[in-house]
């Protein structure tokens, strides 16, 4: 096994699994525990997750690509992702976007060389009455402004 | 959340928070699940017929003639799916009643499941929702602990279990085949219907899939009865509805309306009016892939009917509200591109078509466009519609019809001289004589 979770991770799997009559729809359930606990989904796991559902492990990978939220490479501690679709753009998501990029002195898909944060684009988040906004990791962050970034940012550097 | 003078029906639920088993309870909720509980699964279906309810997802279809369709008797288990996937741009009304009124969720699941007679739900969320599934969650685990779900709901002897369920980021998700395939572990293809899902659907059973606020709404129908709710609405739909309102205007927010609420009073009473004082352009009516309106088509009535009838859609009733500095190529370009980030793959017309109007219309906006391009985005949409297994490849096709047809100065401009076409638009007011 090269996957190697935290007991909690793996009693939170058995639980997944208990919800369904067919093993293979925990998959994506397993697929967000596992990533919640390693901060993205690598390769050599793919093989485990297969064999914990008993499927192919092509049907893991095909999963894998096909649903935007899994991520297959590591990213940043602080994960800005800007809604991009029409009520963001509408009210300034491309500001906004500009505005973190320079802030920050990367560009959209990219993270800073410390590893602290990444930026990406991504489709309507379905919060469009307070629009432009963004998801931090898990959190919405509603009617961005340059300075509400300011504010964001200087609050996470304020932490590890 | 906002409302019209009545109060509504869900918007005082939101509003003293329901996401709570105490707040709930002591506004009368599960009374009306305890009642339908001694009711037969024809006595249910029978009043929320009576209600005129409909789809509030964006098909629009009776739902409780869809509930009739599940077989009498089945050998396999029944299974009741909540679509809670919420993706169509300009739509955010279902994350009310999963985080403020999760209560009226819950209740109405009791009872669509009672009347289909399910023992299991699922909850299918859109994976961005962490924070909403979580306090989904928290409610769910309160139901348990006070016995309003499990082995004896609400003291009798039905059983039901309900279970959160995160999707992963796949707009094609909230049509409801490809939910249920991934649901089952799959990536989100679109089945072929038939066989429609309550015949085969999640596992291969028999399976009801209803939008959030439409379940929403079922514990009132019970508790207060069908007329009441059909009564409060049109004569083809019963009751009120969520409009997510937001672009351009003062406030953008939901509002609890009954249906066929004209647009103009959406916009201007109750959203507040186009902010800055600026003059309207354009308005999309329901949601990303409904065709475009131009201002003076705004006296539509919001339901299904009359939107239909001036060649547009209700869909989710997302209201895009655009204002006179709007680059409606540019809204056309975000909505294209939209479409060919989400297609799934399955069908060669929506994949490679989303995916050449986009590259053609990021080619108009960097002033490259040539004279031809207008009409070649119309015929490759045309190339779409009606060609897919799913809606998707319609719903990328819509908007490129509406938005040329309507506003075929600005295309043209821009083939011309690489930016937005200033002054009047005259060509479909022309054209529709």
């Amino acid at each position: 096994m090269s996957l190697e979770l935290s007991k909690e991770s793996k009693k939170k799997i058995e639980q997944a699994l208990g919800r369904y009559p067919q093993k293979q729809a925990a998959l994506l359930p397993i697929l967000h525990i596992v990533q919640e606990e390693l901060g993205y989904v690598p390769e050599d796991a793919e093989a485990d997750i297969a064999a914990i559902v008993e499927i192919p492990v092509v049907k893991v990978r095909e999963v894998l690509l096909f649903y935007s939220l899994y991520l297959r490479k590591p990213v940043g501690r602080y994960h800005l992702q800007l809604c991009r679709t029409i009520s963001c753009t509408l009210r300034g998501h491309r500001d906004i976007l500009k505005y973190v990029e320079e802030k920050l002195g990367i560009k959209d898909g990219e993270t800073t060389a410390d590893g602290r944060f990444t930026i990406s684009t991504v489709e309507c988040l379905a919060s469009c009455e307070t629009a432009p906004m963004m998801q931090l990791n898990e959190k919405y962050h509603d009617n961005l402004t340059p300075e509400k970034i300011d504010e964001i940012l200087a609050n996470l550097n304020g932490k590890k | 959340m906002a409302t019209d003078s009545t109060g509504g029906v869900l918007t005082p639920f939101i509003h003293k928070e329901c996401q709570k088993l105490k707040t709930y309870q002591a506004m009368g909720g599960y009374e009306a699940a305890r009642k339908t509980l001694a009711m037969t699964p024809e006595q249910i279906i029978e009043e929320v017929i009576k209600s005129n309810l409909r789809g509030l997802g964006g098909a629009g279809f009776s739902t409780g003639r869809k509930w009739s369709f599940i077989p009498k008797n089945s050998p396999k288990p029944i299974y009741l799916v909540i679509n809670a996937d919420e993706s169509e741009p300009g739509t955010f009304k279902d994350r009310y009643v999963i985080t403020k009124a999760a209560h009226a969720l819950i209740e109405g699941i009791i009872i669509a499941a009672k009347a289909i007679n399910a023992h299991t739900s699922y909850i299918y969320i859109r994976g961005e929702y962490v924070e909403p599934a979580r306090i989904l969650q928290q409610s769910i685990d309160e139901a348990y602990k006070a016995g309003v779900l499990g082995k004896k709901v609400l003291g009798s002897d039905y059983s039901l279990d309900l279970y959160v369920h995160r999707g992963a980021g796949a707009y094609i998700c909230g049509e409801e085949t490809a939910l249920l395939e991934s649901l089952e572990g799959k990536r989100g293809w679109p089945r072929m219907k038939p066989p429609f899902p309550a015949i085969e659907g999640l596992f291969r059973c028999p399976t009801i899939v209803n939008n959030v606020e439409t379940i929403a709404y079922v514990p009132s129908i019970l508790g207060k009865g069908g007329e009441w709710f059909a009564k409060l609405g049109t004569e083809r739909n019963g009751g009120y509805r969520f409009y997510s309102v937001s672009g351009h205007v003062n406030k953008p927010d939901v509002y609890e309306l009954p249906h066929g609420t004209p647009l103009r009073e959406i916009i201007y009473n109750y959203a507040g009016g186009i902010r800055n004082g600026k003059k309207l352009k354009a308005v999309i009516p329901g949601g990303s892939s409904s065709p475009v309106l131009r201002p003076e088509e705004i006296d539509v009535k919001m339901d299904v009917d009359s939107l239909a009838a001036i060649g547009s859609m209700l869909g989710s009733a997302g209201v895009i509200v655009m204002d006179e500095d709007t680059d409606l190529l540019d809204v056309l370009l975000v909505t294209s591109r939209f479409y060919h980030h989400e297609s799934c793959g399955q069908c060669s017309p929506c994949r490679e078509g989303t995916g050449w109007m986009e590259k053609l219309l990021h080619r108009m906006k960097r002033g490259e466009g040539r004279m031809e391009d207008v009409n070649n985005l119309y015929d490759i949409a045309s190339g779409i519609m009606g060609n897919t297994i799913c809606p998707l490849g319609d719903a990328a096709a819509m908007p490129v019809f509406g938005f040329v047809k309507k506003f075929r100065e600005e295309f043209e401009s821009y083939a011309k001289y690489g930016k937005p076409h200033q002054g009047e638009y005259t060509s479909w007011l022309a054209g529709r004589k």
